[in-house]
């Protein structure tokens, strides 16, 4: 009886590396991502986009993903393991992968590692990110058309350059609309957390906001303001189901055709170490169907969108007139340039706040 | 007929010896069956958690590395726990540990400084420590303030205490806002001890850390007083043991070594201050406390089988693709097993038999 087991156990080892094998000669992709897959959110979105990549490339390619790992000690161990496991191009979609990212990226000079929303590369490693301000920029212009009180409220996660720029183009959106438009902007302090973010739509609401914004990544606040009667906009994923009378519209990431693009060229020996924003017209991200708003409010919304796209509209025009009513330097010719919005820790003229740790 | 469950006369050492051994054999049993379930080949599964991280090096360090702080801060809280003193607040001051060496790290950032950076942010981080968990020690022996709850609330404290700091006045000025120190200098960070790998000094530390407690506690009259006073108070007042003396003094000693294991683990593998540096270590090294008996060795064992799992469960998730979530159920499970076997050291099953003259007179 134990030599039987013994001889199933050796038989099922070998089969398992003989199937290893054969795997060997697809390319070999890594995910690591921050979160449970779950069924919406940051992670989600990226795991989306690794389904199309599979759907479309799966004869060539093998993808493995670690989730749930943490943005301290483990990511570096995670990482590694991914490259020890033998994948050769490894996504790592938090920003607080971008040192363990950068040392393991030192250690294997020939494994190639695409790190999203962060600012250090090298050699073997690009970075991804999206210009979502442009986004933000249509939904300054919904809001403004559809707050009656005037008052908008936003949900932050971080003080961070990628919030911020996010919270200035609202405001210059809403302001062409309504040049008297409020916010107020509630520091959740995390990307996820659901408690937070309903309590903070809450104490936004109590403050007289009527339409809420977010930064956060649950549809927490969508459910408060869909209990009180207000409108909201949605995060990262298509969130309409948690509230259907009251999403106007929603950031959806699309990562898809990036992870695509990416994982071809790795195939054809082309990577090449990238910084990539994308904006509208890369398809990096969507906008979500516009809902619960007036035809002439949803052609603004569209008309924005189409002169984004085609490069016409830019939400940092020139002059963007700081929070102290100076005019901030224009270092792009007729915009801010990029550098500027990537390292964005200023609030433009109007909102009524202080930066934390300006 | 009936299974009862009756007390022992005295405790089992054969059972405290084997128990260990039963819990993990029905943790397998168990992980065979969920496997199998699954639909993974369940010799694959098991060889993915417990074998392969330990057939290669680069692995072995890894567990090494988990394991420092887990059984570092373990050996502390086992000392506390021993003494009846209830340190639930270790996380805290792990973190306190951490943002004190990392002052010092932040503050000669870019200066000259020399070697001796690194020995005085050790020292730094256990002093600080050891004063945060005396904050709770000394509530409880002057007012009598429940312990547990207040050397937990202190974690929050600690937690929103290096928030403040690392996206206010320590934040990286070239970091574009986002919360973490600049890395630290080479004279700040803990050195490896291998190439390639990341098996620092640390885990040395740690070494000497369990030889240290388990001498402390074999070998020497405060020892015995340590064990005294846990278990039996009323002798150890006899004794002319001071209780409250001991509790001031285990709570800085593992508020010491929390601080230390905190220090070691920013300035080693994290190589700077950020938020979630610990994902729960003062807590889980509550169950590598009890896991390992409250013993020196018994700590280390359990300290470096955790680790083995973290490890392994990544590898499984790799190479088998099972979820993460498998890997927290196998850890509850593990868990679970181990305190119902221990049952089983002080109580023992018996077969009950209906007593046959109540049941003729009956009928």
């Amino acid at each position: 009886m134990r030599k039987s087991l013994l001889a199933l156990a050796a038989g099922l080892l070998l089969a398992g590396s003989v199937s290893a094998a054969s795997a060997a000669d697809k390319l070999k992709v890594g995910f690591i991502y921050l979160g449970p897959i779950g069924d919406l959110g940051w992670t989600y979105q990226h795991e989306l986009a690794r389904q199309a990549l599979v759907k479309e490339l799966g004869d060539k390619i093998e993808t493995t993903y670690l989730e749930n790992v943490p943005e301290g000690p483990d990511a570096e161990r995670a990482i590694e393991q991914l490259v020890r496991a033998g994948n050769k191009l490894i996504f790592t979609t938090s920003f607080g992968y971008m040192d363990p990212t950068l040392k393991v990226a030192k250690k294997y000079p020939n494994v190639h590692f695409e790190h999203a929303t962060g600012y250090k590369r090298d050699k073997n490693m690009s970075t991804y990110s999206s210009k979502w301000y442009q986004g933000r920029y249509i939904q300054g212009l919904i809001a403004a058309k559809m707050s009656k009180s005037g008052v908008l409220g936003y949900i932050g996660s971080f003080p961070i350059p990628e919030v911020v720029s996010g919270i200035n183009a609202t405001m210059i959106a809403a302001q062409t609309i309504n040049p008297n438009i409020k916010v107020k902007i509630i520091w959740a302090n995390t990307w996820f957390d659901p408690g937070k973010e309903a309590d903070a739509a809450k104490a936004l609401i109590d403050q007289g906001a009527d339409v809420i914004m977010q930064h956060t990544d649950s549809p927490a606040a969508m459910q408060i303001a869909s209990e009180r009667g207000k409108l909201a906009f949605g995060q990262d994923s298509e969130m309409i189901k948690f509230g259907p009378k009251t999403q106007l519209t929603s950031i959806l990431d699309t990562w898809g055709p990036y992870y695509i693009e990416r994982v071809k060229a790795e195939l054809d020996g082309t990577w090449k170490s990238e910084d990539s924003w994308g904006g509208l017209d890369s398809h990096m991200f969507a906008m979500a169907p516009y809902t619960n708003m007036p035809d002439d409010v949803k052609k603004i919304a569209e008309d924005a969108q189409a002169a984004i796209t085609a490069g016409k509209l830019h939400p940092f025009k020139c002059p963007v007139i700081g929070q102290d009513g100076k005019e901030i330097e224009c270092k792009g010719g007729a915009n801010l340039a990029d550098g500027q919005i990537l390292g964005m820790n200023f609030y433009v003229k109007g909102i009524d706040d202080k930066l934390p740790g300006k | 007929m009936q299974l009862v469950l009756e007390k022992r006369a005295e405790r089992s050492n054969t059972i405290a010896l084997v128990s260990p051994l039963i819990a993990i054999g029905l943790t397998i049993v168990t992980m065979t069956i969920l496997f199998a379930i699954l639909g993974k080949n369940p010799l694959l599964a098991l060889q993915a958690y417990f074998i392969a991280p330990l057939t290669d090096g680069y692995s072995l360090q890894e567990i090494a590395v988990k394991a420092t702080p887990l059984v570092m801060i373990a050996i502390g809280l086992s000392l506390c726990y021993l003494a009846n003193a209830w340190n639930i607040g270790a996380e805290g001051q792990f973190l306190i540990g951490a943002v004190a060496g990392s002052w010092l790290a932040v503050k000669t950032q870019g200066t000259d400084a020399g070697a001796w950076v690194l020995p005085a942010m050790l020292v730094l981080a256990a002093a600080a420590g050891a004063l945060y968990a005396l904050i709770p020690a000394i509530c409880k022996v002057k007012f009598g303030a429940s312990e547990i709850l207040t050397s937990l609330m202190l974690v929050y404290v600690a937690d929103l205490l290096l928030d403040y700091l690392v996206r206010g006045p320590w934040r990286d000025p070239n970091g574009f806002n986002f919360p973490t120190t600049a890395e630290f200098d080479s004279v700040a960070t803990v050195p490896l001890l291998l190439e390639g790998g990341r098996l620092h000094l640390g885990s040395i530390i740690a070494l000497l850390v369990v030889a240290a407690a388990a001498i402390l506690l074999g070998r020497t009259i405060k020892g015995f007083e340590i064990r005294v006073v846990g278990a039996a108070p009323r002798a150890a007042r006899f004794g002319g043991f001071n209780a409250n003396q001991l509790i001031i003094l285990t709570f800085a000693v593992s508020g010491a070594l929390a601080g230390l294991a905190g220090i070691i683990e920013v300035a080693g593998p994290v190589g700077h201050l950020q938020p979630g540096i610990s994902p729960g270590y003062g807590f889980t090294a509550i169950i590598v406390a009890f896991l390992g008996r409250l013993n020196p060795i018994g700590i280390l064992i359990a300290g470096l089988f955790l680790a083995l799992t973290f490890i392994g469960g990544e590898q499984a998730q790799i190479a088998m693709k099972i979820p993460l979530d498998v890997t927290k159920v196998f850890q509850g499970i593990l868990l679970f097993y181990v305190l119902a076997c221990d049952s089983l050291i002080l109580y023992r099953f018996k077969l009950v038999f209906p007593n046959r003259q109540v049941a003729r007179g009956a009928g």
